[in-house]
């Protein structure tokens, strides 16, 4: 444990907290080593008759210090792979869908102005789940998101419980422009997906990371962060990350650096 | 005699009743559906007298799965239903009325809200797009040149 976060030992921490986290660390090295082989093969490789496994958590990490102010690529890669109309063609715009957004944000005090993408958490704790009447907002076993549009009936109770504003609900008919690998429609609530077509497909990555690397600026990581030998892994332990709202204890899929 | 007659003009009264209530078709014959071939395969993934009076239990069953749990085997997709059986007119399952899944379900009056949320068309339409990796199982489509929408005694020899 030591090794692998060394702040932990120069902070004070109450015995209770270092007997739980010394106890955590050792659950993870377990994990990490006697299935280690097969923890990369249902990350990247799951076969396609395979439910997803409890054993990958997916997760980003956004570091802000490489977002480029003004640069909507990520944005863009999302509407364009998951078929929503950006928000500027919308004709409707403060009802459009949007699954990412990008956020300029300024220090009132310092001027320091920092530029982020922001959308749906994939909270291991999430409150659109805990409020959800039919069911329909679900945690996938590989720790996604996601709206069973068969169930939602479109109330938007998660709508409201979500501190990130991260759901949208469809209010217009979509006539038949959806793409064949993201259904969506009229009257259903629906945000990020981890662009779960993508990962059952076994891409390993998202079209939001493919277009922030692409665009050159590789602000945005994705990958699982459960297996300690993947590139999220090894950053999440290297860099400092913050959670929005870590005081909500929810858990967070998406971890920020910079903020 | 006369119990015949008032017997007759009952039945008489009650035939016009039931035409004018549409419960009997003036026309003998309502028109039957117009079942497309898909011509991508030779066979659908089950016999198709099963498919057609299970299918939606078998496509309930796998939407389950593939939302869920995230299995996206082929078989029983609704994608791969539409790859097979998109019209070659209109590129798709439902936007015409004699499109596969449109033209039975009109005719046995049951609504589908599959399309409401789901794209009618396969992936990459064959229209807009030469053939790739992606779109080359439509060769066959092409090739078997089938404009003439097929009828019910050609589809079942087909599945024959």
């Amino acid at each position: 444990m030591s090794e692998m976060n060394p702040n932990q030992e120069t902070a004070p921490a109450s015995p209770e907290r270092r007997r739980f986290v010394g106890g955590a660390a050792a659950a993870a090295a377990g994990l990490a080593i006697a299935p280690g082989v097969m923890l990369i093969e249902v990350a990247y490789g799951r076969p396609e008759d395979q439910a997803a496994s409890s054993a990958v958590r997916w997760g980003m990490l956004v570091d802000t210090t490489k977002c480029a102010s003004g640069c909507n690529e990520c944005v863009s890669a999302c509407s364009t792979e998951n078929g929503w109309t950006p928000v500027a063609e919308s004709k409707h715009p403060k009802q459009a869908p949007q699954w990412i957004r990008k956020l300029e944000l300024q220090d009132p005090l310092t001027q320091m102005q920092t530029s982020l993408p922001m959308m749906c958490q994939h909270c291991a704790e999430p409150p659109c789940v805990d409020v959800c009447p039919t069911g329909a907002s679900f945690k996938r076993a590989d720790g996604i998101v996601l709206v069973n549009r068969h169930t939602c009936i479109g109330c938007r109770y998660c709508m409201m419980a979500c501190p990130y504003k991260a759901r949208s609900l469809v209010h217009e008919p979509l006539n038949d422009t959806q793409k064949p690998d993201v259904p969506r429609g009229i009257g259903c609530v629906e945000s990020c997906t981890f662009c779960v077509q993508k990962v059952d497909r076994g891409d390993g990555t998202t079209a939001c990371v493919e277009a922030c690397t692409a665009a050159g600026h590789n602000a945005l990581l994705f990958g699982d962060m459960n297996d300690p030998g993947s590139e999220i892994s090894k950053r999440l332990r290297e860099l400092p990350t913050k959670q929005v709202r870590a005081d909500l204890n929810l858990n967070l899929g998406i971890r920020y650096h910079g903020i | 005699m006369a119990g015949f007659l008032q017997r007759a003009a009952r039945a008489a009264f009650l035939a016009v009743a039931l035409i004018w209530a549409g419960l009997i078709p003036a026309q003998a014959d309502a028109p039957k559906p117009v079942i497309q071939k898909a011509t991508k395969g030779e066979q659908c993934v089950e016999d198709t007298a099963y498919m057609r009076k299970n299918h939606m239990k078998v496509l309930n069953h796998h939407r389950d799965e593939t939302v869920l749990e995230g299995i996206r085997t082929k078989k029983h997709s609704l994608k791969e239903c539409i790859n097979c059986h998109a019209s070659e007119t209109t590129g798709s399952v439902a936007k015409s009325k004699d499109d596969f899944c449109v033209s039975c379900h009109s005719y046995a009056a049951v609504k589908i809200d599959c399309f409401d949320c789901h794209s009618t068309k396969p992936q990459g339409s064959m229209a807009m797009h030469p053939l790739d990796a992606a779109t080359a199982h439509y060769k066959h489509k092409l090739a078997a040149g089938a404009k003439q929408p097929v009828s019910v005694e050609e589809m079942a020899k087909v599945a024959q």
